[in-house]
């Protein structure tokens, strides 16, 4: 429960309310993040938000990236930190993505905006292990083409043969040559093997509804869908309840879940 | 050099056409013919007389308005196995936006004066194409209201951390 103290050892803006901390233990550190679990990242003085693992430094075992959007106070001050800085860190936490579920099958994976930055880690071990798939699907949306998270990463991926990435936007002025469209207009035009693929998405909970409706109607098991949820998470370890959803916590039982097990939650108002 | 592959048949292979009945295939096919636009060509042009729609095989066209000055806003893209405009159902039959490949598309260009011909004197074909084109604008209406909720937007409902 207390956070230990984890220093920047580098920073990179991504867009301009966002940046990627990688960050280091100043001594002993935390047990080794799973692609989807969550750190508490605590702002000295300001305050802790949780925040997925948005890449694992194969060659640095133990530095850990995450990705932050300023939006409050406290991811304000993280964004603000710069290379050298430390900050507490607590974690990692929650169930993250169940890789050995896709294994043998294609993937079709569906990211919206900063939900990128928690599915990076899980095309990042897929292509590691790239044997155990079969063919896998990078669908990826955002607002504008100067809003697209990791573009970097993004060309990299798109230059691999055996991945397929669709890029889409919601808004495009002249000069962009590629999609426009919502990322859900991506899923009919994806050749994949519905029987026996996975899904992975992340996003706003909004496209995460509708990825899940456009991957069911093609076919896809609502057992074999998985969604990051985003609550409130304050503990991070099933004592405060701010993270409830109806019978579940999602710092405990989530972030990840199947969306046979999660979708009926979303739907629900009072929730 | 292999035959052409018959306009029914190239219609009877498209998602858009699935489960018709083969007798409205043969109908429709009899309005079609190929077309295809180099990257960068105009397909059509907005006020242009909408005289038929496409049914894009293989390629990826922009649907975008012109937004003075000089800039040009794209609103959809569509690709392989979808259907481009329905202007041609409706009166005054004039397009509503500039449609430009950005890639080289092969599509059937079907009649739209011949298909309401058709439709007029087979009202059960005219049922089954225009469920068909009501499902298309549907879909299209649905994904145009995600995109005005600008989910990924500041203000919008975005993910404030990857958390």
């Amino acid at each position: 429960m207390v956070p230990v103290p984890y220093r920047v050892t580098g920073r990179r803006t991504e867009l301009p309310d966002t940046a990627t901390l990688a960050l280091e233990p100043i001594e002993a550190g935390l047990a080794g993040p799973r692609p989807g679990q969550f750190h508490m990242l605590w702002a000295f003085g300001v305050g802790e938000v949780p925040i997925s693992v948005s890449h694992l430094q194969s060659d640095r075992p133990g530095t850990h990236h995450h990705t932050v959007r300023a939006v409050g106070a406290t991811t304000r001050a993280l964004c603000a930190l710069a290379e050298g800085d430390t900050l507490g860190v607590r974690g990692p936490f929650g169930h993250g993505w169940d890789l050995d579920a896709a294994r043998g099958g294609d993937v079709v994976v569906v990211a919206g905006g900063l939900g990128l930055a928690p599915l990076r880690p899980v095309v990042e071990a897929i292509t590691a292990a790239r044997d155990s798939f079969g063919r896998v699907a990078v669908l990826v949306g955002a607002r504008s083409p100067d809003d697209l998270l990791f573009a970097d990463v993004l060309a990299e991926w798109r230059g691999r043969f055996d991945l397929d990435v669709e890029i889409t936007v919601d808004h495009a002025r002249g000069g962009w040559h590629g999609d426009v469209g919502v990322v859900t207009s991506l899923v009919p035009r994806i050749p994949i093997d519905v029987a026996a693929a996975a899904a992975f998405v992340c996003g706003p909970e909004i496209m995460m509804r509708f990825a899940g409706n456009a991957l069911r109607d093609a076919g896809v098991a609502p057992e074999r869908i998985q969604v990051s949820l985003e609550r409130n998470m304050v503990c991070a370890v099933a004592h405060c309840g701010h993270c409830q959803l109806g019978p579940t916590l999602v710092c405990r039982d989530g972030p990840v879940y199947t969306l046979d097990a999660v979708g009926p939650l979303l739907s629900v108002r009072s929730l | 050099m292999s035959a052409p592959v018959p306009i029914r048949d190239l219609l009877a292979g498209h998602p858009f056409f699935a489960d018709l009945p083969a007798a409205d295939l043969d109908l429709v096919a009899g309005c079609g013919r190929n077309v295809h636009f180099a990257a960068g060509q105009e397909v059509f042009a907005e006020g242009g007389d909408a005289d038929a729609f496409f049914v894009i095989r293989h390629g990826r066209v922009a649907l975008s308005v012109h937004s003075p000055p000089g800039g040009e806003l794209t609103i959809a893209t569509l690709g392989d196995g979808e259907v481009l405009g329905w202007s041609w159902l409706f009166p005054p039959h004039r397009w509503q936006f500039d449609a430009r490949a950005v890639a080289g598309t092969s599509a059937v260009a079907l009649d739209g004066a011949c298909l309401r011909g058709k439709c007029e004197a087979d009202t059960a074909l005219g049922y089954r194409l225009m469920a068909r084109f009501a499902r298309l604008i549907q879909q299209r209406l649905q994904a145009t209201r995600l995109q005005l909720l600008d989910l990924y937007g500041r203000d919008g409902p975005e993910r404030s951390v990857a958390g």
